[in-house]
C-alpha cells in the first residue's frame, strides 16, 4: 500500500522503470543473440530486427527516466541532512545508515557506488539502441558487429543490476517513507 | 555436431568485414568517454573539495548532479564530433571496440568506492 508521495516515486524508480529495464533485459539478449541470418528466414531477420528496435529504444527511454527520477527525485529525500536536534533519523535514510555501524556500509559502499554507474546504464543503453536502429539490417551479416553490441548491451545491464540490488538493499534498510 | 558448429561459425566469422562505417566506432567510443568522465569526476570530486563544490548544480542533489550531467554533456558532444568526422568512413571494428571498452572499465573502477575512497 503507498502512503504518500514519496513512497510512490521510490516504487515507480526501482519498482517500475528499474524492474522493468531488468525484466526486459533478457527478452531483448535472446533476440539479438538468435539475429543470424544463417539461421533465420530473410522474413525472420526483418521482423527480429523490428522488435529489437522497439526493444531497445523502449530500455534506453526506461533507463533514463530510472536515472533521472532516482537522481531528481529519490536522491534529494535520501541524502537530505537532519535538522538540529533530531534524534529519530528514521526519515533521514543517509544520516540513519551512517549512524548504526551495521548498515553503514549500504551507504558508503552500495549507494556511493550505485548513484555513479547507474548513469553509464542510459549511455551505453542508448548507443546500442542506435546501433540497431542505424545498422539492424548489417547486424544479421556481421557477427563480430553483433557481438559488439552484445557486450555493449550486457555491459549496460550489469551497470543497472548493481544499482537495482543496491538498491533493493539499501530500500530494505532504510526505506524512504 | 559441436565441430559442425564450431566451424560454421569460424566460417562466418571469416567472411565477416572487420572494418564498419566510421558512424559505428563514433557511437561506441564517445559512451567510453562519457562513462569515463564520469568515473573521473567521481574520483575527483573525492581528491579536490573546490572540484566538489564546481559540481553541486543543484543543491538537493548535490555534487552527484554535475558529475552525471558533465558525463552525460562530455559524451554527447564526443558523439556529435567523432559523427561528423568519420560518418561514411571505414573504421576498424575490434580497435574502437577495445578502446571503448577498457574506457569504460576504467570509469567502472573509478565509481568505485574502495578505489576512490584510496584518494581521499
Amino acid at each position: 500500500m503507498i502512503h504518500s508521495a514519496r513512497e510512490f516515486w521510490t516504487v515507480f524508480h526501482g519498482m517500475v522503470l528499474g524492474s522493468l529495464f531488468l525484466l526486459s533485459f533478457s527478452g531483448v539478449m535472446v533476440g539479438l543473440y538468435s539475429l543470424r541470418s544463417d539461421l533465420l528466414t530473410p522474413r525472420g531477420v526483418i521482423q527480429r530486427i523490428r522488435l529489437l528496435k522497439i526493444g531497445t529504444v523502449a530500455m534506453a527511454i526506461t533507463s533514463w527516466l530510472t536515472v533521472i527520477t532516482g537522481t531528481y527525485i529519490v536522491y534529494p529525500w535520501y541524502r537530505a541532512k537532519p535538522p538540529e536536534g533530531v534524534s529519530n533519523l528514521l526519515d533521514y535514510p543517509r544520516s540513519y545508515l551512517l549512524s548504526v555501524p551495521n548498515l553503514a556500509i549500504f551507504h558508503t559502499l552500495g549507494m556511493e557506488w550505485k548513484e555513479h554507474v547507474a548513469w553509464f546504464s542510459p549511455i551505453l543503453a542508448t548507443v546500442v539502441a542506435y546501433m540497431i536502429w542505424r545498422f539492424g539490417d548489417q547486424i544479421a551479416d556481421h557477427l563480430t558487429l553483433r557481438n559488439a553490441i552484445a557486450v555493449f548491451f550486457i555491459t549496460s545491464f550489469s551497470a543497472a543490476a548493481i544499482a537495482g540490488l543496491f538498491g533493493a538493499f539499501i530500500a530494505k534498510a532504510a526505506p524512504i517513507l | 555436431m559441436g565441430k559442425v558448429k564450431l566451424s560454421r561459425d569460424r566460417h562466418i566469422q571469416q567472411r565477416t568485414p572487420t572494418k564498419v562505417d566510421g558512424a559505428i566506432s563514433a557511437a561506441m567510443l564517445s559512451s567510453g568517454i562519457g562513462c569515463l568522465v564520469i568515473g573521473l569526476l567521481t574520483t575527483g570530486a573525492v581528491i579536490s573539495e573546490w572540484l566538489k563544490n564546481a559540481l553541486n548544480w543543484w543543491n538537493p542533489a548535490g555534487p552527484l548532479s554535475g558529475k552525471t550531467s558533465v558525463g552525460v554533456i562530455v559524451w554527447l558532444i564526443a558523439w556529435a564530433v567523432f559523427h561528423s568526422v568519420w560518418k561514411g568512413q571505414e573504421t576498424e571494428l575490434k580497435k574502437t571496440f577495445t578502446i571503448s571498452l577498457i574506457l569504460i572499465a576504467i570509469g567502472f573502477a573509478l565509481t568505485f568506492p574502495p578505489v576512490f575512497e584510496a584518494f581521499e
